[in-house]
């Protein structure tokens, strides 16, 4: 049939057999970026899966980095990305709120603000480590120790509250972001109900608002834990070490992160074969868990549209 | 029963609701009677600081720009910064050989910034040349010819090639890439631009992706519909119809594509062999502007010429930046107005 | 709108302000805050060997804290300067012109302690054919004027050098005692560590670094360096290094601002004593002599 149309049309057989063309060059592009994709998760896999085990995970790097586990660089990771998420989340959510709830419409100071939140989401990483070393350590840390302990060095270097505050500027577009969809997800009809029966705006928010919105709020949370754990140029500076002895339990300790140990044991590690499949095993680690958050947003996002699309 | 005052006006509540009702000013918020309410207290606290915590990301922004800014200023007015590397020293060739050098630590120290520019600029043109089509046939592909079963496969993949942290892609380069593609061609230099470029453009294809599938979808359905009406086929839609109307769309995911190969750091750090060379062979070691600060920041003595270069040098990454998040939002707002008026 | 326009700007103006203000120097190390600490920062070359001493000297003292960190010791320096550590591990002599900024801004004489020492090693891939070079072919080769191993006595193929970053001491060093002070090529390469360096020779077949001795690999072997043409090269062995007949040999600095103290002066006389020496050789370098 399609011969005999051809035959009688030959431009619709050339126009068909550019379509073909076309989408199979655009199908090749995406096979060829997922194949990247599957390439590199492969290659780590196969590579660092052999090194995973229990005592990796809970044991402290001994003999030089080339045996024993990563759990400081773990416990670190992990501390810095909960003084993160206590910073980051009501600052994000107070934004969103103001962006949504509070200002009147058409109000140039929203459009600002988005402005400022789209601008601060392009900064590159190593400018916020420039700005957590220039202004938290610099200035706000040298200012504490001049004022708190008379020019004594306690605030005034890199520590895990600097490096904390430093991601929290980072990710603080991905909570306002999330947040914002969250709030603008929610019927106004329900707001309208709160507000005929009497309630105050902050009544409002708080009783019917943000209780609808906390799925939302937490996947833009999600998201930014999940890029806190895996940037490395904002604490290079600000309070990443390579080998510490303790773990960080005050504010003004340095912490171990893995990303910061990959780099670190790629270029600085004592003997770079036998530190291979610890920091193929390191990789995997840091990838698995980002990759979990990540998908732990998606699954809550997914299940807040569906019950939303089932709602309405 | 009398709650809070709000009832207390009743001809403007009904009003008020009226004209909610009727979706011409749906926002119940702007009532002046919830301003005009006495409220509790915890009202009003809570709008101060919710309208306080609204300015940090614009003080925030501001914030940085001063403190970097204000490092980097002593390299125009300091007398004693400006001999060793003021704007001449930056940017003009200088008498001794090599004419342009960034050598910081010699005697006198050469702080020329043009091999810095020449290799961010060789390695993101090299990361969005392979980037940019990649990922817009990519996005092509997935809105307008992909079967759903397909679709599924390759928006979890790209998410997923978002989620890798970048220190991770300069790790699988510089442990795999570069062997392959020195196998492949044969090249002197291990670690080069295009290594550094190649694992960049895996950095910059999620988001070139994202924003060029946001704007494929928002291209409204009559504008597809009206084409197959009169006989194009799927392809011609895509290419004739869709393509253009998305521009703006696709100008901005590049332009944002591009603002973030500039700024990447650990990719380059860690794949492009750092070194200072002036040429345009993309077979050459690079360094980046990132990469510099990144690599001698801890070394940097504070207050030192040194130390308010590098300052400079994240000055003139962050305006780059802000410039080109400022024009990819406002080529957005331009899409969004054509389509939506369109429509 | 407005009010809040100049509430934002009166802000950011006051904490502009308060910035302008700020002194950058008077401060004094105080060990990072915690009781019994002792910071070591500096030399990637060291970082090994203070992590070994760090391990061992806290096993047999529960009490207290030592924490290491690399960077080059160029950031050990700089850290000293700033005050940010105690004690600046160096795998080169700090300048005059540093010493003097460590009076200035502590008002405290530098106190310099050799700890251990090195032969600064030139690597190349096992497959090389090349064994030896004298410090001048090694000077021409990392600034270019000799390009292919040809040149000196190995098979045809273009040199790719690799070297360290300008904050590294063994890049100082050998800027100092090889290149007598010249720059490098540009064409070298910088990486960040010297465990980089070694996995790049490992990789290429035409490669040539240079590192500490404690970073020997299979794979990777080391040249002979001669003085003279002629004369036969020297390897980095103990005696070689400690007569100084090997020309790349070198000591291994503690620094500190001021006499050590407290905590740091009983790590540094452990260091420097019996058990802190023969850790040396476990990490793959030479202890001092004994005198």
């Amino acid at each position: 049939m399609t011969m005999y149309m051809a035959i009688r049309n030959p431009q619709s057989a050339v126009r068909n057999a550019a379509g073909w063309f076309f989408g199979t060059l655009t199908g090749i592009a995406s096979l060829i970026v997922v194949t990247m994709v599957v390439i590199i998760l492969g290659n780590i896999v196969v590579n660092g899966a052999g090194r995973i085990s229990w005592q990796f995970l809970t044991r402290t790097p001994e003999m030089g980095m080339t045996e024993g586990g990563i759990f400081p660089a773990i416990f670190g990771t992990f501390s810095l990305v909960v003084l993160m998420t206590l910073v980051v989340v009501p600052m994000g959510v107070a934004t969103a709120l103001y962006m949504h709830e509070y200002a009147p419409k058409r109000s140039r100071l929203v459009k600002v603000v988005r402005l400022a939140i789209q601008n601060l989401a392009g900064v590159p990483a190593i400018v916020f480590g420039l700005f957590g070393l220039g202004f938290f350590i610099q200035f706000i840390g040298r200012g504490m120790d001049q004022g708190l302990y008379g020019g004594d060095l306690h605030y005034g270097q890199p520590a895990i509250i600097w490096a904390a505050l430093t991601m929290a500027l980072l990710t603080l577009p991905t909570v306002v972001v999330a947040s914002e969809e969250a709030l603008r997800a929610i019927p106004q009809s329900y707001r309208e109900a709160a507000y005929a029966m009497g309630a105050t705006r902050w009544q409002v928010i708080r009783r019917v608002v943000l209780p609808q919105a906390v799925g939302g709020i937490l996947t833009g949370a999600i998201l930014a834990v999940s890029r806190g754990a895996g940037e490395v140029a904002p604490v290079m500076f600000t309070g990443a070490a390579y080998f510490l002895p303790y773990l960080p339990t005050r504010l003004n300790d340095q912490f171990m992160e893995l990303g910061y140990h990959v780099y670190v044991m790629t270029t600085q590690s004592p003997n770079v074969e036998e530190t291979k499949p610890i920091l193929y095993a390191t990789v995997l680690v840091l990838l698995l868990l980002t990759f979990s958050l990540n998908f732990t947003a998606i699954m809550i996002r997914a299940r807040i549209r569906s019950r939303l699309r089932a709602g309405r | 029963m009398r709650a809070g005052g709000v009832l207390s006006d009743a001809p403007e509540v009904t009003s008020e609701a009226a004209r909610a009702t009727t979706g011409a000013d749906a926002r119940v918020t702007t009532s002046p009677l919830v301003r005009k309410s006495g409220g509790a207290v915890s009202d009003r606290i809570a709008a101060y600081l919710i309208r306080g915590c609204a300015c940090l990301a614009i003080v925030s922004l501001v914030l940085i720009f001063v403190f970097i800014g204000k490092e980097a200023l002593p390299v125009f007015t300091s007398g004693e910064v400006r001999q060793e590397a003021g704007m001449t020293r930056l940017f003009l060739p200088a008498a001794e050989k090599p004419a342009f050098a960034w050598q910081p630590v010699s005697e006198p120290p050469r702080y020329s910034l043009l091999p810095l520019l020449l290799g961010t600029l060789k390695v993101t043109l090299i990361a969005v040349v392979v980037a940019i089509p990649l990922a817009v046939a990519a996005a092509l592909f997935t809105s307008e010819f992909a079967p759903p079963w397909l679709r599924e496969i390759i928006k979890p993949a790209i998410e997923l090639l978002a989620g890798i942290p970048s220190v991770v892609i300069g790790f699988f380069c510089l442990m795999v890439v570069a062997g392959w593609l020195q196998q492949a061609f044969g090249w002197t230099f291990r670690l080069n631009a295009v290594t550094a470029g190649s694992g960049l453009s895996l950095a910059v294809i999620p988001i070139v992706y994202t924003m060029a599938e946001d704007a494929f979808t928002a291209v409204p359905r009559a504008f597809r519909e009206g084409s197959l009406a009169m006989g194009a086929s799927r392809w011609q839609t895509a290419w004739r119809i869709v393509l253009p109307a998305s521009s703006a769309g696709l100008l901005a995911a590049c332009v944002l594509g591009f603002g973030r190969a500039i700024g990447e750091t650990m990719i380059v750090l860690m794949a492009s062999g750092n070194a200072a060379v002036l040429s345009l062979s993309p077979a050459d070691s690079v360094r980046t502007f990132s990469a510099t600060i990144a690599a001698e920041l801890g070394e940097v003595v504070v207050g030192s010429s040194h130390y308010h270069v590098l300052f400079f040098i994240g000055a003139f990454l962050f305006v780059l930046t802000f410039l080109t998040n400022l024009a990819g939002h406002w080529w957005i707002g331009r899409l969004q107005r054509r389509l939506q008026g369109a429509s | 709108m407005a009010r809040t326009a100049v509430t934002i700007l009166a802000a950011c103006g006051l904490v502009a302000l308060a910035g302008c203000g700020q002194p950058t120097s008077g401060t004094r190390p105080s060990g990072g805050g915690r009781a019994r600490t002792v910071t070591i920062k500096g030399s990637d070359t060291m970082v090994i060997l203070c992590q070994r001493w760090a391990e061992i000297y806290m096993h047999h003292n529960p009490g207290v804290t030592v924490q290491v960190t690399g960077g080059g010791s160029g950031t050990g320096i700089a850290a000293l300067i700033n005050g940010g550590t105690d004690i600046c591990a160096a795998s080169r002599p700090m300048k005059d012109k540093e010493k003097e900024q460590i009076k200035a801004r502590h008002g405290k004489d530098t106190t310099e302690i050799p700890v251990a020492l090195d032969g600064l090693t030139v690597y190349v891939n096992d497959a090389n054919g090349v064994e030896q070079l004298t410090r001048l072919e090694l000077a021409a080769i990392y600034q270019c004027r000799i390009t292919d191993w040809k040149d000196v006595g190995g098979a045809p193929g273009r040199i790719v050098c690799y070297g360290r970053e300008n904050s590294s001491g063994t890049y100082q060093y050998f800027k100092e005692h090889v290149l007598q002070n010249k720059d490098f090529a540009t064409e070298v390469q910088s990486l960040p560590g010297t465990a980089a360096i070694i996995n790049a020779v490992l990789k290429d077949k035409s490669a040539i670094g240079y590192g500490g001795k404690g970073y020997e690999t299979k794979g990777v072997k080391e040249l002979r360096v001669s003085t003279k043409a002629g004369e036969p090269g020297t390897l980095p062995s103990l005696d070689n290094v400690l007569t100084g007949a090997y020309p790349l040999s070198r000591k291994l600095f503690f620094y500190t601002a001021g006499e050590p103290a407290g905590e740091a002066k009983a790590f540094i006389e452990w260091v420097l004593g019996e058990e802190g020496q023969k850790v040396c050789e476990q990490v793959g370098y030479y202890p001092m002599p004994r005198k």
